[in-house]
């Protein structure tokens, strides 16, 4: 089972190849990728120096061009492929059926991987994929639990990673609207969900107001930690009641499932955000290798240090974490 | 923001018909027969049958289906079976695959798992709007797959199916009223509200035949629960803005009290009886609690309303 870490520059990159990433996601500095955020992801000679770090480490590299764009946006999103083919990275993770064709087309040696923004759910949708367009590697949305993840690697044709680790996305990927709704930006047509742009932060007596595009998503009493507004983690009034009606704000964390995911053959596990800091990076990128080395030597005897837990918990989001959909309670 | 276009009372030289979505909600079986029933006497001329959110809502079968959909076609009415969006269990596939293989009517595939089973079956199908088709290539390789018709993913724009390319040889549908489907999750939140997980809800979604209302903590209403799936509160209201030459299909999404008189308004814009400073107007006066958005069509945020000096 191999460990997929997140990189948003060089440093990040170096810091999970160093902390033992089997490979390592970046991005281009555009909208062709999911982490769309000003003063991230990598030039063309970035990446090429991240390659040549990372190969020579024995680690892989693959670029996300993962968002879907309009017929008349195509050329771009062409040219990340063609750069991505001759900067020799490992494999090109994408989301898109036009870009996949093209790149399928074009470079039939370069490995395609179905980015979790394909929103594949289940192995018909993965094999779907790899019959049309000969994807070697599927990433599923966060929406199934592990016996549906089972079902699904045991009749997808190609091998399946999952999310291990990061910000939770509730919503099942490649199909959420919430952003675009309230922005007319979100992850499928500009790589980014609640754009900078459109975030507003006020200090009020008594708690802090957060906002997207004038949508009070919370107001963070004074003494709470305050996450990021994405809509699906706001405070919002239902039947009267106010609270987390979607979310509350949590990270995914799968250490206590790991050696069952390992068991029953899922190839990858992904670590969320390339948008975090190369300390981050390092942090987490530690922690995951260790488990999954634990999970590898130990079989059923796996057992979740306790230090992993509290440490990945200090770096999670609202310092908690869930299993999510893994879990069928959490449903 | 105002601009001015010619909506003049315009009639397509190709007949444009009228859809009704899939019910989203949960309804009693009583309740769907009688929607049924009411609305073959509208003007609605394709119906899209079948449980697209929650596979647990089990008033009616694929068979209880199928009857309707019988019912509807001796009618006269184009019928049109509907596919889960979010398909994640074993035994969803298993129906999904019935559905597929039903013989009699056409499918509309709610994602990429009912695609790959129509077009294994080699039978021509209907792409949901759930389906990412962003661009041409995209929508060349469905075509080439057996897709007859495509219902825009609701984020696209008047400016993007007008720099989309050629669309000819495959009719597109385009919603043009109801909550917008944001999105989909493992979670229902409907339950959540109950604090029940969703294997034991109690099917607590029979009691919202609308939806469950979310409003922020300014009481402005944002969104609308629906079990896993998430809407808009405000309706997507694109009636005064119709007809246009790309578009064949305008679609409907089913809410349980007004759907006749919206279809009713729809036939008669399409028709140019009604210019679109009358829908305006009638739409005002049928529906004067309903905050409304039309910002995709603009290419501005969903939620938004833009505003066109009428004729």
């Amino acid at each position: 089972m191999e460990l997929v870490c997140p990189a948003g520059n060089l440093p990040a990159l170096k810091a999970a190849v160093n902390a033992g990433a089997d490979a390592v996601y970046i991005g281009f500095q555009n909208a062709t990728n999911a982490r769309h955020f000003t003063g991230l992801n990598f030039t063309n000679e970035q990446i090429k120096a991240g390659v040549a770090f990372a190969h020579e480490r024995g680690c892989k590299v693959f670029i996300a061009v993962n968002t879907y764009p309009y017929s008349q946006q195509m050329a771009q999103w062409h040219s990340a492929v063609d750069a991505a083919a001759e900067l020799a990275v490992d494999a090109l993770i994408l989301a898109d059926m036009g870009v996949m064709a093209y790149a399928a087309e074009k470079y039939p040696e370069l490995n395609l991987h179905l980015s979790v923004q394909g929103s594949a759910t289940t192995h018909q949708a993965v094999n779907f994929y790899a019959q049309q367009f000969g994807i070697k590697r599927a990433v599923i949305p966060r929406v199934l639990s592990v016996k549906q993840v089972a079902h699904l690697v045991k009749n997808s044709q190609v091998p399946i990673e999952v999310f291990g680790f990061g910000s939770l996305c509730v919503m099942v990927e490649g199909r959420c609207y919430l952003s675009s709704y309230a922005t007319g930006l979100g992850p499928n047509n500009f790589g980014a969900c609640s754009p900078a742009s459109h975030v507003k932060w006020e200090q009020k007596t008594g708690h802090l107001e957060t906002r997207l595009n004038g949508v009070l998503i919370d107001q963070v009493p004074e003494g709470e930690s305050v996450g990021y507004p994405t809509i699906c983690k706001g405070r919002y009034c239902v039947n009267q009641q106010t609270g987390y009606a979607i979310e509350e704000p949590t990270s995914l964390n799968t250490l206590e499932i790991l050696s069952e995911l390992h068991q029953l053959g899922v190839a990858a596990i992904k670590v969320e955000g390339r948008q975090r800091s190369p300390v981050y990076v390092k942090q987490v990128t530690q922690i995951m290798r260790s488990a999954i080395d634990h999970c590898k030597i130990s079989g059923d005897d796996y057992q979740v240090n306790p230090q992993w837990q509290a440490d990945l918990a200090a770096l999670s989001e609202g310092q908690q974490t869930t299993l999510g959909a893994y879990y069928r309670k959490w449903q | 923001m105002n601009s001015k276009t010619s909506h003049t009372l315009v009639s397509n030289s190709k007949k444009a018909s009228i859809s009704l979505a899939p019910i989203p909600y949960f309804w009693s079986a009583k309740q769907v027969h009688a929607y049924y029933e009411r609305m073959a006497e509208s003007k609605v001329d394709v119906f899209y049958l079948g449980e697209v959110i929650c596979s647990k809502r089990k008033a009616l079968r694929l068979n209880d289906w199928l009857d309707i959909a019988r019912m509807l076609k001796n009618q006269g009415k184009e019928v049109v079976l509907s596919t889960l969006s979010l398909v994640e269990a074993a035994s969803e596939l298993s129906v999904l695959n019935k559905i597929c293989g039903n013989g009699e009517f056409m499918v509309e595939a709610g994602d990429l798992s009912a695609v790959h089973m129509l077009s294994q079956l080699g039978v021509d199908f209907v792409l949901g709007s759930t389906v990412n088709i962003y661009n041409h290539d995209s929508w060349r390789k469905m075509k080439q797959l057996g897709m007859k018709r495509w219902v825009l993913p609701i984020e696209h724009s008047e400016q993007d199916i007008e720099s989309f390319g050629n669309i000819m040889g495959c009719q597109t549908e385009l919603m043009v009223w109801g909550r917008l489907p944001l999105a989909y999750s493992a979670r229902c939140y409907t339950a959540r509200t109950h604090n029940l997980a969703k294997d034991d809800c109690g099917f607590v979604c029979d009691q919202y035949p609308d939806g469950l209302k979310l409003a922020t903590q300014e009481n402005d209403e944002f969104l609308v629960i629906n079990g896993i799936q998430t809407q808009s509160a405000k309706q997507y209201n694109l009636l005064e803005n119709m007809p246009h030459p790309a578009i064949d299909i305008y679609r409907v999404t089913p809410q349980i009290s007004h759907s006749e008189a919206v279809v009713a308004l729809l036939r008669k814009r399409l028709d140019g009886e009604l210019s679109s400073a009358q829908v305006h107007e009638s739409v005002i006066k049928l529906f004067p609690e309903y905050a409304m958005s039309n910002g995709y069509w603009f290419k501005q945020p969903g939620m938004s309303q833009h505003t066109t000096v009428l004729q």
